[in-house]
């Protein structure tokens, strides 16, 4: 078996009487794309949460490249490698396009601790904004504000700022929420491509996206890993079907 | 965006020409009443990297001001008495130095900045209003208790101190000396919000998920953005202790944070302007509306009431049309 | 120091506390609910105490007074929050600090401006006034232990309204879920008016009661603000339990501190340099106080997140 990038062992979460993450063990390998899937209320953002360490859990362990992160910050999970986009974007709204991938680029630099000269005359910071913003086809918006951003395009730049730091590992929290269906057919194409470069843990509820990309799947309902398999594996799986499959379709 | 342009240009302007102007008229008071103008544009531009870069809502930078004026008053007060400031660990002696007072001020309000930082930012929100707020009284009251250095009545200084080469006692010398350090503070600013560091914490404000995301310290950003916060309004301390040749723990009151914070209010939060045009214009208000009415912060008070609920952006919003500053 | 000053300082202190709870309860009520600071909340207190004072010359009697602060200071909020206050809740909380900072401005100079600068007195009323002797042979004024008794009682009647009646109901569910209470069909305007008289009334009932033993003056309720946000940062916001554990915490470590610090470093130091250092110390411990708790518990010691 081939090393995990990331991996949860055995993760458990409560809030109060709510179980939200019950034994999850799931783990992302070199080069792949596993989706993780599964109604809402599943216990999708605790998940996601302690993965990224905004989140603790009350037991078990989060492991990066063969690390133990459990009890490291989201900031040192970051400077680990893992790159991340949010549900609901978090950009810095009044800034630039370019600004927030500067930023991205900073923060891969880890050297904040400048005063006096301008970030965005920065060659090394510059560049590698610009082509993190190239590579998702937001070059001409570079100088437009956030804020007049269309949804879709908050999510492309989103991953635009995760691309800067060149992530050993993405988690990605609905990349695809907000788009079109030619935006999101666009950002499938660019996310087969990405997890060539490093793997790609993919919260998604977009089923045809999830189809196309996955390599793998897991379930998620009521906080417990029902089941997890190839696609084929997925679709055919009785209890699948009988817990989330069937209701949706 | 041109209009706003021109309004700081004006600004800068008046600066230059009233004090010109007052000296061939032989207008003294209009002197003083500017320096006081660029001295509270200083303390207001500190508060403007806490709070209007990185959205610290401070109500206690008076503790700064006040402690740039207590470094003035006891290091002029042992000058004047030809007593030490302290005999141990080492012999310090007082000083009559304006750069070598700056300094002081200027590294010990650092460090209290640091210390309330720290402690503050363990908390966010209405909780870092309310213990910088705390924080501010207890300097005020610690001063109060001071009695070595005049408790409650405070410390008269003299003669006003010395730079090099100036003769500071003249008004004009000692308003420019105010205004080359304020056009200073105002570069440094404008560098320093343009800078990777101004980038990050200027994110830190508006969304710190998102730099602790890209793998930066939101709140270590903060603390230094306080620190040198505090550094500035200090300075301002230091100056203004100068120009009244005097200082109490009045300059530690609230009325004192919440007075620095109209300064900003009045003129636009989070603009590089907006202190300096926030400074004056409440200057001339004091001057004018004061000498209409005793009870003239009545007045402030509803000015102020009508920017926060109809007019954020301050007079800068106002002039030019526009809400949110930069661009 | 002998056992009866220790007791009498114990009873000072109290006293000190519960007259900061009842500003304390207000403001955590208030942020609680509306999610609203309010810096004026000292100018409620002062409010109190001038109508208090005024009519208690007028009248004669100390107990119309309270009514008036009551009723003034009730009716000075309830104002405040229609015209400027319901503007502030969806603002943030720099623009309710301004805001607010603002009232304070209109309301200190507009005192000034009705009853001059010079404070007024508010007289012990005969049947309170004068020493009490408590088991133990100690004397003690009679008004401060009514005032111990009135804060207990108003901290009883306080918990009871919110554990017990369809308002108490009505503000827990306010703190806890906003958009419940417009489902459960509550005017939330009326709620909030509601809740931010009482804050005052509170608050104006401190003022008139502390104003008895102090001068009435302008200025007079914003250093008891300030005291009041270090007992809300030491209690936890929001809590009521958390007001008052803070406000007898912070009450005492002021009055005992300002007794014991010089009296204790008098056994390592001369007795003026213990008297001077020792009560600059006194005047910081409450604060001293604060930053403990701040390192120790960042949400105050009841406060709901750690």
């Amino acid at each position: 078996m081939t090393e995990l990038v990331l991996e949860t062992q055995d993760i458990c979460k409560s809030f109060g009487a709510l179980r939200a993450s019950r034994n999850i063990s799931i783990g992302l390998k070199a080069g792949e794309i596993h989706a993780v899937i599964g109604p809402n209320g599943a216990g999708k953002t605790t998940l996601i949460g302690q993965i990224c360490g905004t989140l603790k859990p009350d037991s078990g362990s989060v492991r990066l490249l063969g690390e133990d992160v459990t009890q490291l910050a989201t900031r040192e999970r970051a400077r680990l490698g893992l790159g991340r986009t949010f549900q609901i974007s978090s950009l810095a709204m009044e800034d630039t396009v370019l600004q927030n991938a500067v930023l991205g680029a900073l923060g891969a630099a880890g050297n904040p601790w400048r005063f006096w000269q301008d970030a965005l005359k920065d060659r090394a910071l510059r560049e590698k904004a610009e082509s993190a913003l190239e590579r998702v086809g937001l070059q001409d918006h570079a100088r437009t504000r956030t804020a007049e951003l269309s949804h879709g395009q908050r999510r492309q730049l989103e991953v635009a700022v995760a691309l800067t730091k060149e992530p050993r590992a993405f988690v990605m929290d609905e990349p695809m929420a907000g788009m079109g269906s030619e935006g999101s057919k666009r950002l499938t194409e660019f996310l087969d491509e990405l997890r060539s470069e490093a793997p790609i843990l993919l919260v998604e509820h977009d089923m045809d996206a999830v189809f196309a990309l996955a390599d793998r799947i897991s379930v998620l309902v009521y906080g417990e890993v029902i089941a997890t398999g190839t696609v084929d594996e997925i679709r055919s799986d009785a209890a699948v079907r009988e817990a989330y499959l069937g209701e949706d379709a | 965006m041109i209009r706003e342009t021109y309004l700081n240009t004006l600004t800068l302007g008046l600066f230059v020409l009233i004090p010109a102007w007052a000296l061939m008229a032989d207008e003294p008071f209009t002197i003083t009443l500017m320096t006081r103008a660029a001295i509270f544009a200083i303390a207001a531009i500190g508060l403007n990297i806490a709070l209007g870069i990185g959205g610290l809502v401070s109500l206690g930078h008076a503790v700064f001001f006040g402690i740039g004026g207590y470094a003035m008053g006891i290091l002029a007060y042992h000058a004047q008495t030809y007593t030490p400031v302290a005999e141990w660990p080492f012999l310090i002696d007082g000083t009559k130095s304006m750069p070598i007072i700056w300094l002081v001020a200027v590294i010990v309000s650092s460090l209290a900045a640091f210390v309330i930082g720290s402690l503050s930012l363990r908390t966010t929100g209405v909780y870092f209003i309310m213990i910088t707020l705390a924080f501010g009284q207890m300097f005020f009251f610690f001063t109060i208790s001071w009695a070595e250095y005049g408790g409650e009545d405070g410390l008269s200084i003299y003669l006003r101190n010395g730079f090099p080469g100036l003769n500071t006692l003249a008004p004009i010398q000692f308003y420019g000396l105010c205004l080359v350090i304020l056009c200073l503070v105002l570069l440094f600013t404008w560098r320093l919000s343009k800078s990777p560091f101004g980038l990050a914490l200027n994110a830190a404000r508006q969304a710190p998920i998102r730099v602790e995301t890209v793998g930066l310290d939101p709140t270590r950003l903060k603390l230094i953005a306080f620190v040198i916060s505090g550094a500035i309004t200090g300075l301002a301390g230091a100056l203004f202790a100068d120009l009244n040749r005097f200082v109490s723990p009045t300059m530690f009151s609230w009325q004192t944070s919440g007075e620095i914070m109209i300064f900003l209010i009045l003129g636009g939060v989070g603009r590089l302007y907006g202190p300096v045009i926030g400074a004056l214009a409440y200057v001339a208000l004091e001057h004018w509306l004061g000498g209409l009415s005793d009870y003239w912060h009545i007045y402030l008070g509803i000015l102020l009431l009508l920017i926060v609920l109809f007019g954020r952006g301050g007079l800068i919003g106002l002039a030019s049309g526009r809400k949110v500053a930069h661009d | 120091m002998s056992f009866l000053l220790l007791i009498e300082q114990v009873l000072n202190g109290l006293q000190f506390g519960i007259m900061l709870f009842l500003m304390a309860a207000g403001l955590t009520l208030i942020f609680g609910v509306m999610g609203l600071i309010n810096l004026a909340h000292g100018s409620l207190y002062m409010i109190g105490a001038f109508c208090a004072a005024a009519v208690a010359a007028a009248t004669g009697s100390f107990l119309l007074g309270l009514v008036a602060a009551l009723a003034g200071a009730a009716a000075a909020g309830a104002l405040v929050e229609l015209v400027v206050i319901r503007r502030l809740y969806d603002k943030d909380h720099l623009d309710q600090v301004l805001a607010t900072f603002a009232l304070i401005l209109i309301f200190s100079e507009g005192t000034r401006w009705v009853f001059g600068s010079f404070p007024l007195f508010l007289d012990v009323p005969d049947f309170l006034s004068g020493p009490v002797t408590l088991p133990g042979g100690i004397e003690y004024p009679l008004y401060r232990l009514a005032l111990i008794v009135v804060g207990l009682l108003v901290a009883l009647g306080l918990y009871l309204l919110i554990s017990r009646t369809r308002l108490g109901i009505q503000i827990r569910a306010g703190e806890n879920d906003r958009e419940m209470i417009a489902a459960l069909g509550i005017d939330i305007a009326k709620l909030y008016t509601i809740v931010f008289a009482l804050g005052a009334a509170l608050a104006g009932l401190a003022g008139a009661l502390v104003g008895a033993i102090q001068s009435v003056q302008v200025g007079m309720g914003e250093p008891v603000l300030i005291l009041a946000f270090v007992v809300i940062v030491i209690g936890g916001i929001g809590s009521i339990k958390g007001a008052l554990v803070g406000a007898i915490l912070v009450g005492l470590t002021d009055t005992l501190g300002g007794i014991f610090l010089p009296e204790a470093l008098k056994l390592f130091l001369d007795p003026s340099t213990a008297t001077s250092v020792g009560s600059s110390l006194a005047s910081m411990a409450i604060y001293i106080l604060m930053a403990a708790v701040l390192i120790l518990r960042p949400a105050g010691l009841f406060g709901a997140r750690a």
